[in-house]
């Protein structure tokens, strides 16, 4: 490192940290990188927008991935500089393979593609990502402002249809087909809310102890005009009747019995109640307060 | 209840994969028996009401921490307030000093980092960034002092804010940089404790974050984003610093938040289907005072009964107390997320957070609630309600209780 900054730096005096006297958590910084910081402090008071310091941004990047500042001074650089962008998102690509739970890399992603006015690389890119963790949060924000810019919606459903095959508990996957039918421009018809409901239903039945359909399904009703709640009584009914326990299909039968007991039904209203009791003594004992909360609101 | 006490005994109480396993529900068994595992030793011994807090080692890992990191800590150098606030809220809540020592130094290592256009940055000549100022500003008001307060350049502070605001409603994290309810959150909770909400700033920023509300009533980071503990978190204090939580389905994000806490581990989740991480016994955890306090008020609205509100917690303290204390207290000080994993200042923070959540239940004082009262106001009407104190295992385990909005400890807002 020494030498590194020996040939073409010696214009500069480089400015140590000011932390003032006896800092709290002081950091035993290595060698490399104080004295990266130290040339960087002098290059951003000058605001250079150089080769060099670009190298710099990246050597000093290389240690903290996080450290938002000099992204921010990097895009600078390479805008003013007019760098080769799809460079930099090769640059991107293998920094986020190292560090793919990293706030800027995402968001520096975001502004080159964006200044790059070119999404082609991208759902690949993603794909990629998604394989190694497919609930990447990141990753799926990202994915949604890249399927909304650049109005990628045509294979995104069979997208998701392969990543729920995969592994059907995939909260992510199911955020996102909820983002497909309701974050486009077109409203969605009737007729595929109530395929999006059978979709969910089918999947269900794989394993009725998944959160994730159940949500979804309920989701969908509570946008349907011409279905509600009700429509899930019969798949309740035939767990049940198949001596399946899922604290979930309990859960929606104390649903359909409130929305009936609003309407004045008591039979609804006491059946309500039991089930609270069930799931409450029994069945999700962990949740016992919640259900005892929702059994005095039916009372 | 509890893991322990409950009907339902503990080997008995693993989740079924209905003979359906994929990577989510395989990876969940294997969290649970590591967790049971634990338990169990626990149980065997019969020792739950001796379970302790190890108080001692976790000091010595903060105090060390407060006078020396090593050269790893570079990942967090962008973020050095973070690092201040986990440990001297950490030492709080467990009712150490705050010593003059500690204070003089906290006073000279935070304003080294204020910007003159405004905020704090991460560390010595870093832009100012929201995150790392709601930080800072929580470092300075757990020091407490007039000299701590007088360091923020408010005015500069709330020029900055407004940079940070886009027309929608949302704020940016830094200049330049990405949006999501972070921002909202960080920014008007900062903007709370320095008294410098107004209409201007919070202008349609509850209509945003409704929109990041989602199908299954938890909030993502922004509109249409997958529902997180985290961002719920930031979600609904930021409606309630801003008097608007009534805009948001409240039931459906209770019955979201109430699905999160895992029968096995007595902890939270961040999303369904995902792991325990103990982190969430703040994020997920302090939803509930939050939504106890919004439905009270929502009740007695409706009913016009003074004085009535939810006489218990609505999620299961025992068990999250268990999991905290069990399973997340590293023996070489400090918290981890899961058994296995290694501890950090942020688990640390987190989980002694959540177990004072667990602990002690803090109200909102709806007697003194008025409509037109402004944020800072609101923010003083939390109080614990000593007679609700819930402790699992060793009674000196009772940490100080927290603010469920700003999370600082609750004696800091009387002063």
């Amino acid at each position: 490192m020494a030498s590194y900054f020996k040939a073409n730096w010696d214009d500069l005096i480089p400015i140590p940290q000011d932390d003032g006297p006896e800092p709290l958590t002081p950091i035993s910084y290595d060698k490399e990188y104080s004295e990266a910081m130290s040339y960087f402090r002098a290059v951003a008071l000058k605001d250079e927008r150089s080769e060099r310091a670009l190298d710099l941004t990246e050597k000093i990047i290389r240690h903290n991935p996080a450290h938002y500042t000099i992204w921010h001074y990097r895009q600078q650089i390479l805008f003013s500089l007019e760098k080769d962008l799809y460079k930099e998102l090769d640059f991107i690509t293998d920094q986020v393979i190292d560090n793919p739970k990293n706030y800027q890399l995402w968001h520096h992603r975001q502004v080159v593609v964006e200044k790059l006015n070119d999404s082609s690389k991208e759902l690949p890119f993603i794909k990629e990502i998604l394989s190694s963790d497919s609930k990447n949060y990141h990753a799926w924000t990202y994915r949604q402002w890249i399927i909304k810019t650049y109005n990628l919606w045509d294979k995104e459903l069979a997208f998701v249809d392969k990543l729920l095959d995969d592994d059907v508990r995939n909260n992510s996957a199911w955020n996102q087909r909820y983002f497909i039918i309701f974050f486009n421009s077109n409203e969605p018809s009737e007729e595929l809310l109530a395929q999006e409901v059978q979709y969910g239903i089918n999947k269900i039945l794989l394993a009725p102890n998944n959160i994730s359909p159940w949500n979804y399904v309920k989701g969908i009703i509570a946008k349907s005009k011409e279905q509600d709640i009700s429509v899930l009584e019969g798949l309740c009914k035939e767990l049940e009747e198949q001596s399946i326990i899922s604290y979930h299909a309990l859960g929606c039968l104390v649903d359909i019995y409130e929305s009936r007991a609003k309407r004045g039904s008591i039979e609804d209203k006491n059946l309500g109640i039991k089930t609270c009791e069930l799931l409450a003594e029994k069945h999700d004992n962990i949740r016992k307060k919640y259900w005892e909360y929702r059994k005095q609101v039916l009372i | 209840m509890g893991i322990f006490n409950g009907p339902c005994p503990l080997d008995e109480r693993f989740t079924k994969n209905d003979g359906y396993p994929t990577k989510s529900s395989t990876i969940q068994t294997r969290t649970e028996r590591a967790v049971y595992d634990k338990f169990k030793e626990v149980e065997n011994a019969n020792i739950l009401n001796q379970v302790k807090l190890n108080r001692d080692i976790h000091f010595e890992y903060i105090q060390g921490g407060l006078n020396h990191l090593n050269k790893y800590f570079v990942v967090l150098d962008a973020s050095k307030p973070w690092l201040c606030y986990w440990m001297l809220h950490s030492l709080d809540l467990l009712g150490n000093e705050i010593t003059p020592d500690i204070i003089k130094r906290g006073i000279s290592t935070i304003s080294k980092l204020q910007n003159v256009t405004g905020g704090f940055g991460g560390g010595p000549g870093q832009i100012s960034h929201a995150a790392v100022t709601y930080a800072a500003i929580n470092v300075l008001a757990t020091i407490g002092t007039k000299e701590a307060y007088d360091v923020i350049d408010r005015e500069n502070l709330y020029k900055w804010f407004l940079k940070l605001k886009k027309p929608d409603g949302s704020f940016i994290m830094h200049e330049g940089g990405e949006v999501d309810v972070r921002g909202a959150y960080c920014c008007l909770s900062s903007a709370a404790l320095t008294n410098l909400i107004t209409p201007e700033l919070t202008a349609g920023t509850p209509e945003w974050i409704k929109r990041c509300q989602n199908f299954d009533g938890g909030i993502g980071g922004e509109p249409g984003i997958e529902s997180h503990g985290g961002y719920a978190f930031c979600g609904l204090a930021a409606m309630e610093i801003m008097g608007k939580s009534d805009e948001m389905d409240i039931s459906l994000l209770l019955r979201w938040a109430s699905s999160l806490q895992m029968q096995v581990e007595g902890g939270f989740q961040g999303r369904p289907n995902k792991l325990v991480d103990g982190c969430y016994s703040f994020w997920v955890g302090a939803l509930f005072p939050l939504l106890e306090a919004i439905m009270t008020r929502q009740y007695e609205k409706k009913h016009e009964n003074k004085g009535k509100g939810f006489a218990q917690s609505l999620f299961d303290r025992e068990s999250l107390q268990e999991y905290i204390l069990i399973a997340s207290q590293s023996p070489k000080g400090g918290f981890i997320d899961k058994p296995k994993s290694s501890p950090d200042y942020y688990h640390t923070c987190y989980c002694l957070s959540g177990l004072s959540t667990s602990q002690n239940h803090v109200v909102y004082d709806i007697n003194k609630h008025k409509e037109n009262l402004n944020a800072g106001m609101r923010s003083l009407l939390w109080s614990e309600d000593t007679k609700k104190i819930f402790v699992v295992g060793d009674s000196d385990n009772l940490l100080k209780a927290t603010h469920p909005i700003h999370n600082l400890t609750i004696p800091k807002f009387s002063n």
